[in-house]
């Protein structure tokens, strides 16, 4: 039980090797060299007297940060004045935390580093609490910097405190309180250590105010002490030679791939080692673009929503290559009735996850892009001794229900547009290196079924925590990370209302994202469900923004009040035209109203509670098992 | 279910007892006890949790338990290969009739009588949590006024020390 790495924070102490200087890296996601634990250049900075709050804004000057989202207030103000005068840091001032939140997120998301945030206390700091627990689930690697009352009034219910270190708890990788401003550099470098390194998550740095205004000594590079943080890097050998061996006897294998794989930028790997198995491949909704959708060896998005193909090819497999994947509820369905018949190599970083959900028959510790090349390179050893199994039964049973059920839609009755045919259009006309954010519901489902996604890092959505009104800020921040990237966030009518104050903040910064409303009217997926399992009984998911409705608000008067192009789509044959004209515009953000049908419904679907066997590809449909081969 | 004793060694930073405790909260698990103190080695504590849980939701709390930070190292100690210790002070009825026959059954257990008034005594004894409710139960007839426990503090056996080791690997 005790944590068997032989890894070291002695040497994360020692930040001697000079690191890729992150700053002119493109901004776009890269693989960092990073030999020291403190990120950025590693510049040598002598002993310097200056203010707390001056250590805050220089630690992140020396660890290459570049943009930082916020809101300022009483008990960071502090740190706000030398941040002004900060050439390094471009802040940019937020309408509300839990925007900062997903915009730190989505910055994240699309470019692999730490996104950054910086608030205040109290009220400041519970506004970030959603977005932090999505990043929380999402593994998505952030430091969070807010400010706490001084130190001498902590716990005496002082104006705007909050004990957000104790809020925040399970819902952080790490936290941190600081009273003492000589720690401020140590705390933030290991911060950002910890934010991004082994799994990645949030960690919360909250500095008191009199910390912030004490008179430090300030140094670069500061020693990190972790004596209780290591993170296991490399996969046993014998592990990976035995999932070797299973993948040489599997008449049925699959690839399960989950986000743990864009996180580790193990793409390119993932690619090799895919084409040797030459087994079908799944893609989670984390997932969604580190294999290409057009590779021939894709089958699809497992679960809930997921296409026939992937969620009958875990089921009947009996062999899951489970490659940072979680076994998350909403892919297994009933954990009792998953893939029954398989057994399971499960990589990934995280050891607690491993045999969490579904035991593990080979558990393999480690990052998923060193042992991805190791299992490749064993395979090749194992195919050369054995030869590689033949699964041409297996691809013909895949590839025939690919061809029977694909993904698809019927076209409404209500004469209004299919919510579906948009979106797979905003991906058709925009392409693979457009950054797709989704908020939470039908849309999300839809964007990731018919988007056709080559790439890593090209879409982003709240996975695990389902927050609705994730996009826009989130699509904020993925335009900051990747500014000549065309960045849409595909939001539902009720998400859009949740964060769309932050459309004030991408005009005013000349973040120019576009916005496509799936206007249907209502809190779609609730009502979906309303419709399958209540009778029909829509409790309080109407929400009047579309068709025949009061429009309240009316979206494009309120793009326009932001200072947006606001556009409307209200027909089929608009929509290709509506799209160009957002396309053509990079100047301001664009948002449009697309109004389509509120009877679209996600198919396919694996009701909640029951077997993925139980798969439906619409209302009380399900695929003919029975057909002959 | 079983009942597991887990040596967690940990940094001494402010929090970390929160951090741990509310981990087995977090998946519902009851602490039987919990006993915290400073090592051998400075700025080091030891937490020692018994706790009542089947094996492989042990394991997965023990898993969550190593990704804190601020925890070093966990072991668990098996009774068998470790020495297990209660500590408690009994507050009982003792008056010049009965007096002599509870510092007797003190005496038994190689308990103390610690204090002594004119109708209490109090005794404090060191043993296994067996040994404690068999002190208990004989005392109990006396008239137990109040009772105050340790949590369970344990060591493996041998010359093996649990920081040491975590120190190395660290």
């Amino acid at each position: 039980m005790s944590k068997g790495s032989p890894s070291s924070p002695t040497l994360m102490a020692k930040p001697t090797a000079p690191a890729a200087p992150a700053r002119s890296q493109p901004r776009d996601a890269v693989q960092a060299v990073q030999p020291s634990a403190i990120r950025g250049s590693n510049t040598v900075v002598p002993p310097t007297e200056m203010l707390g709050s001056a250590a805050i804004v220089r630690s992140l000057e020396e660890l290459g940060v570049d943009d930082i989202f916020g809101l300022p207030g009483g008990a960071i103000l502090p740190t706000y004045d030398p941040l002004l005068a900060s050439t390094k840091l471009r802040h940019i001032l937020v309408r509300h935390e839990q925007g900062a939140g997903h915009a730190a997120q989505g910055y994240a998301m699309v470019t692999g580093r730490p996104g950054v945030c910086i608030v205040t206390s109290g009220p400041g700091a519970t506004n970030l609490v959603t977005a932090i627990a999505d990043a929380h689930m999402d593994s998505v690697p952030m430091v969070i910097i807010t400010g706490q009352v001084n130190s001498a009034a902590i716990g005496s219910d002082a104006f705007q405190e909050a004990d957000i270190v104790g809020i925040t708890m399970p819902i952080t990788k790490h936290s941190y309180l600081v009273t003492n401003a000589a720690d401020i550099p140590r705390i933030i470098a290991e911060a950002f250590h910890i934010a991004s390194t082994g799994r990645p998550g949030p960690v919360l740095v909250d500095i008191s105010k009199d910390a912030q205004q004490a008179t430090t000594m300030f140094s670069w590079p500061p020693k990190i002490d972790l004596p209780g943080y290591r993170t296991v890097v490399r996969g046993h050998s014998k592990q990976v030679r035995e999932a070797a061996r299973l993948i040489g006897e599997s008449q049925r294998p699959v690839l399960y791939v989950g986000g743990g794989v864009i996180k580790a930028h193990g793409a390119a790997e993932l690619l090799e080692l895919a084409e040797l198995v030459g087994a079908p491949v799944v893609t989670t909704l984390m997932a969604r673009g580190v294999f290409p959708d057009s590779h021939e060896q894709h089958v699809g998005m497992p679960g809930m929503h997921g296409s026939v193909s992937a969620v009958t090819a875990l089921q009947q497999s009996d062999l899951l290559i489970t490659l940072g994947a979680r076994f998350d509820d909403r892919v297994t369905g009933v954990l009792s009735t998953f893939a029954p018949g398989a057994k399971v190599i499960h990589a990934d970083i995280d050891p607690a996850e491993i045999s969490k959900n579904r035991t593990a028959d080979v558990p393999i510790v480690g990052s998923v892009k060193e042992i991805m090349p190791e299992l490749t390179n064993a395979l090749r050893e194992q195919f050369a001794a054995t030869g590689a199994p033949d699964i041409g039964a297996w691809w013909t049973m895949i590839n025939r229900l690919r061809e029977t059920y694909p993904m698809g839609y019927t076209q409404p009755d209500d004469g209004l547009s299919a919510p579906q045919h948009v979106i797979k259009r905003i991906g058709e006309l925009t392409g693979p290196e457009g950054v797709y954010a989704a908020g939470v519901g039908q849309h999300q489902m839809w964007a990731a079924q018919f988007i056709k996604y080559e790439r890593p890092h090209a879409w982003l959505n709240s996975g695990g925590l389902g927050t609705m009104g994730y996009a826009v800020p989130a699509a904020m921040g993925a335009k900051v990370g990747n500014p000549d990237r065309v960045v849409w966030a595909i939001d539902g009518d009720g998400c859009f209302q949740m964060t769309n104050q932050e459309l004030a903040t991408c005009v005013i910064n000349n973040i120019p994202i576009k916005v496509a409303i799936i206007n249907n009217s209502s809190l779609g997926m609730v009502r979906q469900w309303q419709t399958l399992f209540y009778e029909g009984r829509y409790s309080n998911t109407d929400l009047n923004t579309g068709h025949d409705t009061a429009r309240v608000p009316d979206f494009v008067k309120l793009a326009d009040a932001y200072g947006c192009v606001g556009l409307r789509c209200e027909r089929d044959e608009d929509i290709d035209a509506t799209i160009a004209q957002a396309l053509a515009i990079n100047d301001r953000p664009v948002v449009i109203d697309f109004v389509v049908s509120r009877d679209s419904m996600v198919w396919p679907m694996v009701p909640s509670g029951v077997s993925n066997d139980l798969i439906q590809i619409a209302r009380d449909m399900t695929p003919d098992w029975e057909q002959e081969d | 279910m079983a009942r597991h004793t887990l040596s967690v060694l940990v940094e001494d930073v402010p929090g970390v007892l929160t951090r741990v405790a509310s981990l087995f909260a977090r998946r519902a698990f009851n602490i039987n006890s919990l006993a915290v103190g400073p090592t051998e080695v400075q700025g080091m504590s030891r937490i020692t949790v018994v706790v009542e849980a089947e094996g492989d939701l042990l394991e997965q709390v023990t898993k969550q338990l190593n990704k804190l930070i601020n925890v070093i190292k966990i072991v668990e100690l098996i009774p068998d290969s470790s020495v297990q210790r209660d500590h408690i002070l009994v507050k009982v009825r003792a008056d010049a009739a009965t007096r002599l026959q509870v510092t007797q059954a003190a005496d038994l257990f190689r308990a103390s009588v610690v204090d002594v008034s004119t109708d209490a005594l109090i005794i404090e004894a060191t043993g296994t949590a067996e040994k404690l409710t068999a002190l208990l139960s004989v005392l109990e007839p006396f008239g137990i006024r109040e009772i105050v426990q340790s949590g369970t503090l344990a060591v493996g056996r041998g010359a093996k020390s649990m920081s040491d080791r975590a120190l190395r690997s660290a």
